[in-house]
């Protein structure tokens, strides 16, 4: 303790003795207060998810009389029966499809747009720029109603095409802002060698930048991937036939439905299956996400 | 050069622009033509009643009472969640003091942050399931609680009691959105240099000291952005409150989104709908201007 206020400190000796010397018995009860918030906290994030994965087991009766004991069996056929009968199955298949297209074409889309507003001047250009970011400012309920008709003029409602293109539309404010400031960080003696070497102005981007924007393509590639898989809102509006209902959608659906029939054990085996591949994703490049999220915010 | 530049201009630019202004703009602009007539959706025939359907929005006590609410989140969610993130993420990253006057992260940090952020991994609709599930009189697992530990009589119907609905969804929004800001602010406190923490410590400067004399200001940029972000997600609140009550029970927990959704695809009144969709539209808009004024400050340059 000496040894550090000697060495750390240029003040008065003494006075900085005291007062460290007293933070220092202070912070011996504080440290296990603060790690009992930090526990509390971790306990109050897992356990829901955990219950959730717990009760997937149970029979509805455990489900009902004893919330917090542990299953009598593992019953696996609670999973199968989410997966065929309660058509979990089928909305992974549908949610697999529509992010499959909509996140291809919101990353080509996306790049390209902010390749061409990055790195060209022309007139018109701040304008287009800020047309894009501009839609990151409202909540989508508000655009809910047209949005319906215009769709369904183009013949789009209930299908899954039909939704990939409005994921792009609606993905396009943040990837075009993020990638917009991605490209003019990238150094223009790499395309200028380029050019010189008489390299096509098409080539240049898909040969050269768009391999050098890789971080920033992985960073909201992986924000796009969470915000498609999750999306919510749009297909309630844009998909009624529950054939098409995607995973989010199908299982809120669920939700209603075996509130009705009591059978809360295919429920949480469907909530279970819903959570795992996103949590799994979370496990496995827990880093990347994490800095993906959250480097959209603080442009 | 130059000959090439129009046709990647019109490759690159015209595809995006074309959906964007497809789905996004022109339903955006729409909202505020059909706001001004009585469509009622199934005909095609509607006529313009210029600003009628504000002013009955103006006696319409439903849409006052959502909007209480929308107002009620605005002014708790905010607070609550930077508060409880700052003083988490305070705690992970400059909580651990060794005795030597030094600053460091507290154990296992890592692995408080991993845990923390997964909410913001699930969709609203697992959340709202979820939490369902959880506030469920029989068998939820916090009544469960409660009567484990012998406080049987607060037990509740959370979700169906309008005096608790709307505490309950406001914890559940609260509990989602505290990981993404223990991150958030902890990247910005990882960026704030060490000595300046360890000289308040030699100081003297108490935690809570520390943390409102020199985290808050030097973090104030990261806070606005946060204050801003939870403000919209406030006047929306929309997704969760669909899933969770629809608004119920007696509309305790109605916000303005609920109201032009049940208004719209409900009741088939999509002039009036989109009256409310308009109103809304200029409540984010100021509040968005209003959060970035009020909390306008000068910037702290660290070297």
């Amino acid at each position: 303790m000496s040894e550090a206020v000697s060495t750390a400190s240029t003040r008065p000796a003494t006075r900085a003795r005291t007062r460290v010397g007293r933070g220092a018995l202070v912070d011996g009860t504080l440290n296990v207060f603060s790690h009992g918030f930090l526990v509390l906290w971790a306990l109050m994030t897992a356990l829901p998810l955990l219950w959730a994965a717990l009760s997937a087991f149970k029979s509805d009766d455990e489900i009902l009389s004893d919330p917090w004991g542990l299953p009598s069996e593992l019953r696996w056929s609670n999973f199968s029966r989410a997966w065929t009968h309660g058509h979990i199955g089928l909305y992974f298949l549908n949610t697999g499809i529509v992010l499959l297209g909509s996140l291809t074409l919101t990353m080509l889309l996306g790049a390209t747009a902010a390749y061409a507003l990055a790195r060209y001047e022309f007139r018109g250009n701040r304008l287009i720029y800020f047309a894009f970011v501009g839609g990151m400012m409202f909540p989508v309920v508000l655009a809910f109603v047209p949005l319906f008709f215009v769709v369904r003029n183009a013949g789009l409602l209930d299908s899954l095409p039909g939704l990939m293109l409005v994921y792009t539309a609606y993905s396009l404010p943040f990837t075009v802002f993020f990638l917009t400031a991605f490209f003019r960080t990238l150094p223009t003696a790499v395309s200028e060698a380029a050019l010189i070497d008489g390299c096509g102005p098409f080539r240049l981007f898909f040969r050269v930048m768009l391999p050098m924007a890789k971080p920033g393509l992985i960073s909201v590639g992986i924000f796009n991937f969470l915000g498609h898989w999750n999306q919510y809102l749009l297909p309630v509006v844009l998909l009624k036939n529950d054939d098409k209902y995607v995973l989010a959608q199908g299982l809120a659906a669920l939700a209603v439905s075996e509130g009705y029939r009591g059978d809360y054990s295919r429920l949480f085996a469907g909530l279970t299956l819903a959570m795992l591949p996103v949590l799994v994703v979370y496990a496995v490049f827990q880093r990347q996400v994490q800095a993906g999220l959250t480097a959209g915010q603080m442009k | 050069m130059r000959h090439g530049k129009y046709p990647l201009l019109l490759a690159f630019l015209l595809p995006p622009l074309a959906i964007y202004g497809y789905f996004v703009v022109s339903p955006y602009a729409q909202t505020f033509l059909v706001a001004a007539t009585d469509w009622q959706g199934l005909s095609p025939d509607y006529n313009f009643v210029g600003l009628d359907n504000f002013k009955r929005l103006w006696h319409d006590e439903y849409v006052w009472n959502a909007l209480l609410h929308n107002v009620w989140l605005l002014l708790l969610l905010p607070v609550l969640t930077i508060a409880l993130s700052l003083f988490l993420a305070t705690m992970l990253n400059v909580g651990g003091r060794g005795g030597r006057g030094t600053v460091r992260g507290v154990r296992g940090s890592g692995i408080y942050k991993v845990v923390y952020f997964a909410p913001q991994m699930l969709s609203v609709s697992i959340i709202g399931v979820l939490w369902t599930q959880i506030y469920d009189p029989r068998g939820g697992l916090l009544n469960g609680l409660l009567r484990a530990v012998g406080l049987d009589g607060l037990a509740q119907v959370w979700l169906g009691d309008p005096n608790f609905a709307f505490w309950a969804l406001l914890a559940v929004m609260v509990w989602s959105n505290v990981g993404f800001y223990v991150v958030l602010f902890g990247a910005a406190m990882q960026a704030v240099p060490r000595d300046i923490y360890e000289a308040a410590a030699l100081d003297g400067a108490g935690r809570t000291r520390t943390l409102l004399r020199i985290t808050v200001p030097l973090l104030w940029d990261t806070i606005q952005v946060a204050w801003v972000y939870l403000a919209i997600i406030a006047m929306d609140g929309f997704a969760i409150v669909q899933i969770m009550t629809r608004g119920g029970p007696d509309f305790s927990t109605d916000v303005v989104g609920e109201r032009l959704y049940d208004t719209s695809f409900g009741e088939s009144k999509f002039g009036y709908g989109s009256a409310i969709g308009v109103v809304m539209f200029f409540l984010t808009l100021s509040i968005t201007v209003l959060a970035l004024r009020v909390t306008r400050r000068e910037r702290i340059e660290l070297s």
